[in-house]
């Protein structure tokens, strides 16, 4: 039996199991909700909130389409189980959600229930959206009110059977979606940590990418924030570690980061390109900076491994590699040039444990991301044809394992399935 | 059958340096701006990228990133009694093309105009006599002086992030700096380039003399840095792929690597690659512009409306599109009657190379414009009583790289093949080393563009024809500060100094300089100049004109300084005067 | 459901081009420099040598000859010949520089001073075809009896000087232009990077202790009167990155 019947027979039965339970969290859901208002405010104060909100949820990234209109949904999103697509969020009656009540938008937001009271998959990340208070998706309503109308029937549901039957979710949520209820601020914290971890845990959703999930696709909470791997590239661990996490960025780094898509030691580009021109950027300095301060009080491991000896016969000819085609941009040292050309030491790309994103780099090139602060967008230029894959095993051995990284090394065969 | 398109408030001819500045300069401003290059798109790290780009075959011998002259090319003779004939395979200079233009593949050395070059006419009649410049020698004062640019030389360099040292700050001589130079208001953004040891030995040497070496104002920069519209630039690497090569570590300075990436931002500025305008449109009255014709690449041809038209092209395309295009009564040096075309001028140089034998000058550990220079025999700073010539040049160290096919060194009496060759080659590969003069072109009532006769471009225009020759006063100072030079050549301990001023006739092979001045000359009244003081032509005001093609005669030493400089001042006429108040901004 | 791999949704890793350098303003297909193709690459083809694909094998024999005279084997480096440099010339020839490919070939195509720069009509690659025919002819019904590639070292280099001089009769063929042509294309043969098929191992290179496509000398620039240590590499040629591990 493959993994995804393997995991739909073990849901169906957690479901028919769990069913009663998940029910019944369904009507406490209802019973919380105060009566259904269908009058969504107008003040402009309130609009701007919400417009401020979305920024740092992001929502843009699964309800814009490439090149479509704004929130009218038809993004695609790829699972293992299958095709979801991001649904239309415009106020038109028939296709977006201009008929639905405000508890409808919260329970759906919050709970992940849907306005026919089926469940929704969690490619809307309620299991973050759930410490959102009620006010504060209700803002958002406000300004997704605002928006052209738009008509646009979309499909979400595109999964393959069995994993299309909505009722499964109940299963999922009894075993991975634990309800917190509104986000409680610690009070041994500083205000500024509690915002940050307000954005981080909640809105912000930076888990859904950054932490690793088990068999299910749920969230491995005890390794919460040590990266994981989205569509073939390391979103990697943001825990305040110099081995592997930001542990060499300060918060003002992380800050400036998330504002402006570059520091002295990275900048952005594939997918995270993407959340910091819709989202991180949109916020303010002062928020960024309260991310910047909750990612740095998550620990890390703190023993470094070994890093494997520099006469080893692939450090040896990946010195060499990097001699000739790399340390022009990337330095002797591996330490970059701030603002154009990302850090290779104690970098968190460079010793997550799979180096998908370090290959698929050599191999493709890439551009970083140009923002109004930081307009350069340089870009790293394509190997692939110039090394070959022995070739790129070795200089990212040599990477992975100078200047203070320590990390697995990297076999030809890993880079040839890469391509 | 052309397309008409959609109507621009500004139209740029080309996306070299100055189409970049003044791109950006506008679409800030708020208009809605189109540039139209002929060339293609340039990105770092897809054309030229340290993986590919030190391929001296391709981009030196082969000129990859020019322009080829199968696009566009100039007919060339000395004198009008000769037959002008095509320049069918680029030599003595070779055009830029594509984004950046020829700012993308330049060496990179950044110089003011000094305070003379400014009322140069003027400076000489005084100092040397109403004599001093001969009768046919049209040189002349630009109409705008040294204090009236400096903080737009200022505003370029920052730009770029220039390397150096201030010589003259706020009227105060800095130690290690150029003494010559005018009052600067600031430092240079980044510190000197580091040098080589044959440019240590030149300066040690010019130092004992009593003269003022100084490290060449760079664009290969000496570190990281951000310029004031937040772009990034990196450190250069002193790799020796300089002059001719793509940068690949966006470390030299230049309109993709410094502007583009702020400029594309702007969504108000679209580009058109690949695109050769031919012609700037002209209303009835032909002295209002009311937009472009362009070529694609596939043969259509598209007119843009537009209500400001700016010549960016490179110096002497911009004059061949004004020719074309009927702006300006053209230059005939017989009847000496017109403006357009006059007062064509180039770069004079000329070369000493020495051995310093036992020395190990690791010639390839070099960049574009890194060496030092002294400007104690350029322009007016020294004296010229008797010697029967005006101007001068400057002296410099600045081996550029070593590589084997465009810079070995050469020395009289080596064998010319054979084993004799490979010894000789061998053993000067690391003692040889080159010293250069960059000497000022006065201008010539004989030196002058105009339309050639015979030969068309792929478009069937006339090309644009050239006829230039040195002049006495050239050769004379070439012969003068080449025999200087020889003589800081001896004081570093040079043997067998083989020194070559330059020599008549003007020859379009080899290779000297892309240096060419002038043909739409700025200045103080229409008949003695193309564009006012603002780069504003004086028949069509809603036509400006950028580049080097507006230097009424050229100094000595590169011009790009005083080219970007000029594109700021020009940008700033235009934001704070013109746009108020579209019409002439100098009474004729 | 949360899976293990999401698809990103903006494209602005895309691999799709939009490289629309198209000009025509009738789309708006304005350029969008942002856009990245990826794996973009404009290193040039390896030359491999073995077999011809413009010389003759006659004219070959002359080519090769004519190297290993220019470029003679002693103690310094490898002879033209060994260094690969008529195999350089060969593919150059159906190439573009064979062809002229960009330059100006408008007419009307009039003999011009010196210094007005060359104004033939003739292509390399047909001025090649009609300069060796011409040398080995002359080799031929002269009294030296034997084509150009038979003769010894001292005869061929006799008639080489004579070529260079301008004092050579060949018929039809200004030999001195031949022979400024073909030295210079002799020299890019022995110094030009080894992907073009010559400078075989950098042998041009190794003679003259030129390093190569080096790229980064900044440990290095302040390091005054001190030999550079680091052998050449090429653009597609670095002996130092062969890993010697035996991969099990």
């Amino acid at each position: 039996m493959n993994r995804p019947a393997l995991i739909g027979a073990a849901v169906i039965a957690a479901a028919l199991i769990a069913g009663g339970v998940a029910a019944s969290r369904n009507a406490r859901a209802q019973d919380e909700a105060p009566t259904a208002q269908t009058e969504i405010s107008t003040d402009p104060q309130t609009i701007a909130a919400g417009k401020y909100l979305v920024a740092a949820g992001d929502c843009v990234a699964c309800h814009t389409a490439p090149g479509g209109a704004p929130f009218a949904g038809g993004t695609v999103i790829l699972t293992p189980f299958g095709k979801l697509v991001g649904p239309n969020l415009t106020p038109d009656r028939a296709t977006g959600i201009g008929d639905w009540t405000d508890d409808q938008f919260v329970r759906a937001v919050k709970y992940g229930i849907g306005h026919n009271g089926a469940h929704l998959y969690p490619g809307l990340p309620y299991v973050y959206f759930n410490e959102v208070p009620r006010a504060d998706i209700l803002k958002i309503r406000a300004y997704l009110a605002t928006l052209p109308p738009v008509n646009n029937q979309i499909v979400s549901n595109q999964l393959p059977f069995p994993f299309d039957i909505r009722f499964l979710m109940a299963g999922w949520n009894l075993l991975y979606f634990p309800d917190h209820g509104d986000f409680r601020p610690d009070p041994s914290q500083s205000a500024e940590w509690n915002r940050g971890a307000f954005l981080v845990e909640g809105l912000g959703h930076c888990a859904a990418c950054h932490t690793p999930k088990n068999f299910f696709g749920a969230d491995r909470t005890h390794r919460e924030f040590t990266g994981y791997i989205v569509d073939g590239n390391n979103a990697p661990a943001l825990v305040n570690s110099t081995s592997n996490g930001l542990g060499t960025w300060s918060a003002g780094d992380i800050a400036t980061y998330l504002k402006t898509g570059h520091n002295a030691y990275a900048d952005a580009s594939g997918a995270m390109s993407s959340v910091i021109i819709h989202s991180t950027s949109n916020l303010t300095l002062a928020d960024d900076h309260a991310i910047a301060v909750y990612l740095k009080s998550l620990p890390g491991p703190q023993s470094a491994p070994q890093p494997i000896a520099a006469t080893d016969p692939a450090m040896v000819a990946g010195s060499h590699i990097y001699a000739d085609e790399c340390s022009a941009c990337h330095m002797t040292g591996g330490t970059g040039e701030p603002g154009i050309i990302p850090a290779l030491k104690q970098s968190p790309v460079v010793n997550a444990a799979k180096p998908v994103t370090l290959a698929h780099v050599v191999l493709n090139g890439g551009r970083s991301v140009g923002t109004q602060d930081a307009p350069t967008a340089s870009a790293m230029p394509a190997f692939d044809g110039i090394l070959n894959d022995q070739d790129v095993a070795d200089v990212l051995t040599y990477v992975r394992n100078s200047w203070g990284n320590a990390a697995p090394a990297v076999t030809a065969d890993q880079v040839s399935k890469l391509h | 059958m052309a397309t008409t398109l959609p109507h621009k408030d500004v139209a740029i001819i080309g996306l070299g340096w100055t189409g970049s500045i003044l791109a950006y300069e506008l679409a800030t401003a708020g208009l809605d701006v189109v540039a139209i290059e002929r060339g293609p798109w340039r990105d770092t790290a897809t054309d030229f990228p340290p993986s590919w780009a030190p391929d001296e075959l391709r981009y030196a011998v082969h000129l990859d990133l020019f322009q080829r002259p199968a696009q566009s090319t100039v007919t060339m003779r000395n004198n009008i009694k000769q037959t002008a004939l095509p320049v069918r395979k680029f030599g003595s200079f070779i055009p830029g093309n594509g984004l950046g233009g020829a700012g993308v593949h330049w060496n990179g050395m950044t110089y003011r105009n000094m305070e003379t070059d400014f009322n140069w006419r003027t400076h000489n009649e005084q100092r040397y006599g109403k004599n001093a410049l001969p009768e046919d020698m049209t040189s002349q004062d630009w109409p705008i002086t040294f204090q009236e640019l400096e903080p737009f030389f200022d505003q370029f360099e920052k730009l770029a992030g220039i390397s150096g040292k201030a010589g003259n700050l706020n009227g105060q001589i800095q130690p290690g700096g150029n003494p010559f130079e005018g009052p600067r208001s600031a430092e240079y953004p980044t510190p000197p380039d580091k040098q080589p040891f044959g440019a240590t030995l030149y300066a040690q040497a010019a130092e004992g003399m009593g003269l003022h070496p100084f490290p060449i104002p760079s664009a290969n920069l000496s570190q990281p840095y951000t310029n004031p519209l937040g772009v990034a630039m990196g450190q250069c690497t002193y790799c020796g792929f300089c002059d001719f090569f793509g940068c690949g570590n966006y470390a030299k300075a230049s309109a993709q690597t410094c502007v583009m990436p702020a400029l594309v931002r702007q969504k108000n500025f679209t580009a058109r690659m690949n695109a050769n305008v031919t012609k700037i449109n002209l209303d009835s009255t032909g002295k209002k512009a009311t937009g472009v014709t362009y070529v694609d690449d596939s043969g259509q041809e598209f007119i843009q409306p537009a209500d400001l038209v700016l010549v960016c092209a490179f110096s002497f395309n911009c004059v061949h599109l004004l020719l074309l295009s009927g702006i300006g009564q053209p230059y005939d040096p017989v009847s000496n009657t017109g403006v357009v075309g006059k007062n064509y001028a180039y770069q004079c140089t000329s070369s000493v190379n020495i051995k310093l034998p036992g020395k190990i000058l690791n010639p390839f550990i070099s960049g574009g414009a890194v060496g030092m220079a002294l400007f104690d025999y350029n322009g007016d700073n020294f004296d010229h009583t008797g010697l029967g010539f005006i101007g001068g040049g400057v002296l410099q160290a600045a081996h550029t790289g070593g590589k084997p096919l465009t810079q070995l060194v050469s020395f009289p009496g080596t064998p010319s093949w054979g084993s004799g060759w490979k010894k000789a080659t061998k053993e000067n590969y690391q003692i040889g080393y080159s010293l250069g003069t960059q000497g000022a072109v006065q201008s010539y009532r004989d030196a002058y563009l105009d339309l050639d006769p015979t030969y068309r471009d792929p478009y069937g225009s006339p090309l644009l024809r050239m006829t230039f020759d040195w002049h006495p006063n050239e050769l004379k100072m070439s012969q003068y500060i080449t025999g200087k030079l020889a003589e800081i050549g001896k004081a570093m301990g040079g043997t067998e100094i083989f020194a070559t001023p330059a020599k008549a006739p003007y020859t379009v092979i080899p290779y000297q300089t892309t240096h060419n001045t002038g043909g739409a000359i700025t200045g103080t009244n229409p008949t003695n100049s193309v564009v006012n003081k603002y780069m504003q032509s004086w028949d069509v005001p809603n036509v400006f004109v950028f580049g080097a093609a507006v230097f009424p005669q050229n100094g000595g030493f590169n011009p790009t300084g005083n080219v970007g400089a000029l594109a700021y001042w020009g940008a700033h006429a235009i934001k704070t005067q013109y746009l108020k108040n579209p019409g002439p901004l100098v009474q004729a | 459901m949360p899976g293990r791999s999401w698809q990103r949704r903006q494209f602005l890793i895309s691999s799709i081009s939009f490289l629309a350098v198209s000009a025509s303003g009738a789309s708006a297909a304005d350029f969008d420099p942002r856009q990245w193709s990826a794996g973009w690459n404009h290193m040039p083809s390896q030359v491999v040598p073995g077999g011809w694909t413009f010389f003759s094998p006659e004219e070959a024999a002359i080519v090769e000859a004519l190297a290993d005279r220019l470029i003679p084997a002693d103690d310094l480096s490898p002879g033209g010949r060994e260094a690969g440099i008529a195999v350089y010339i060969d593919r150059q020839l159906s190439g573009p520089f064979g062809n002229d490919t960009g330059l100006y070939l408008q007419p009307p195509f009039v003999d011009g001073l010196p210094g007005q720069g060359p104004q033939s009509p003739l292509t390399p690659a047909q001025r090649y075809r009609k300069s060796l025919a011409a040398l080995d002819q002359y080799c031929k019904n002269g009294n030296l009896g034997k084509g150009f590639a038979d003769l010894d070292g001292a005869a061929q280099d006799q008639l080489i000087a004579a070529m260079e001089a301008g004092t050579l009769a060949l018929q039809g063929v200004n030999g001195k232009a031949f022979f400024q042509m073909l030295w210079q294309n002799t020299k890019e043969g022995f110094f030009a990077d080894p992907i073009y098929g010559g400078n075989v191992n950098m042998a041009g290179w190794k003679m003259i202790g030129f390093p190569g496509a080096r790229y980064d000398y900044r440990d290095w620039i302040e390091r005054h009167n001190e030999p550079f240590p680091l052998p050449p590499v090429g653009l597609a040629d670095h002996p130092d990155w062969a890993n010697n591990v035996t991969q099990g």
